[in-house]
């Protein structure tokens, strides 16, 4: 069966719509640290609707407050969206490889941990459309959110903002639980990620790493470990 | 004083740099066995980290984060949507705020 494009970008959209929410609550939070570094309303909406990523917005707004050097801030933002790198080869593997250029360039501004993490879930291969739905209601939200952070303050009660934020956690669990729950290995892979991830919040010196770098390390480590050990039968993206 | 405009130009350059290499690079299928199952293994891994002990803090207190944590867990377990998972979860959270 063919899908259309528009019904693919309606799925998009809708899944994800929660990110969109937590999105929100996030980048309001963005916004309100944007009012108090004292950036404009304009700066600050602009740098969340071209950058699109949370740990390297904030780690970004602390430099331009410390006014550190171009080359210091594009260092940081390396390291901090590094793992992105590792979601774009993952990603690549789930496009088909006739998409061209020019969509792929597109998909690839929308590759936050939360569209990746939708995009993988997607059955079989995924289409640029699908992504492109995800964007349209992803993209909005963030760079709104940061627009009435900066601008009129914080409007929503702590209560509901913190009750929010909650939710794109909730929706990576989602994504990750039924298949952990069809496969043991995924399961296995799920509970010692947690578990390393913890160690690395608790114990000393591993605590100082900053939690993008820590995303990249424990990446490479498990992924690599499970590779070795648990194998992947053939077409894994089909 | 540093030009705001260039620090967002750098930001924003330099991060879709990293988004956009290896996905307008890479055309072919990845045949080793092993990179393969490498990049399967990759979501799982990154959205585990992400998730575990962060949702914890994210609500700044843990009481209604671990109700909330529970709840979208036994919702995912349901297998059901995405929505519904994020939502639930943040009204559990809501609610056990009023409590507690």
């Amino acid at each position: 069966m063919v899908v259309s494009k528009i019904e693919l970008w309606k799925k998009g959209f809708k899944d994800a719509i929660p990110i969109g929410l937590g999105y929100f609550a996030v980048s309001l939070t963005f916004g309100l640290q944007c009012g108090i570094a004292e950036l404009g309303i304009f700066e600050a909406t602009l740098l969340s609707f071209s950058n699109l990523t949370s740990a390297g917005q904030f780690g970004g707004l602390e430099l331009i407050v410390a006014q550190a050097s171009y080359f210091e801030m594009a260092f940081t933002q390396f390291i901090l969206n590094l793992r992105y790198v590792l979601m774009s080869t993952a990603l690549s593997q789930k496009l088909d490889s006739k998409t061209s250029i020019p969509h792929r360039m597109l998909v690839s501004h929308g590759i936050t941990d939360e569209i990746f993490g939708i995009s993988m879930a997607v059955k079989g291969k995924l289409a640029p459309y699908y992504s492109y739905g995800a964007m349209s209601c992803a993209i909005p939200c963030w760079t709104l959110g940061t627009l009435t952070g900066a601008s009129i303050g914080n409007i929503l009660p702590p209560d509901i903002l913190n009750a929010l934020s909650i939710a794109i956690y909730g929706m990576f669990i989602a994504i990750i639980i039924p298949p952990a729950k069809q496969n043991k290995t995924i399961l296995f892979v799920v509970i010692l990620s947690m578990v390393t991830s913890l160690l690395f919040e608790v114990l000393p010196v591993l605590n100082l790493i900053s939690s993008g770098f820590k995303i990249i390390v424990v990446t490479i480590i498990i992924a690599s470990l499970a590779a070795y050990f648990f194998p992947v039968q053939e077409d894994t993206y089909e | 004083m540093n030009n705001i405009y260039i620090y967002i130009l750098v930001m924003a350059l330099v991060t879709y740099v990293i988004r956009a290499l290896p996905l307008t690079l890479i055309h072919k299928q990845i045949k080793n066995k092993f990179f393969k199952s490498f990049l399967y293994y990759i979501p799982y891994v990154t959205l585990s980290v992400m998730t575990f002990p962060a949702i914890l803090k994210c609500t700044g207190n843990t009481t209604t984060a671990l109700v909330g944590f529970i709840v979208a867990l036994l919702l995912a377990y349901k297998e059901k949507s995405l929505t519904t998972v994020a939502l639930v979860s943040s009204i559990c959270v809501y609610l056990t705020g009023l409590i507690v």
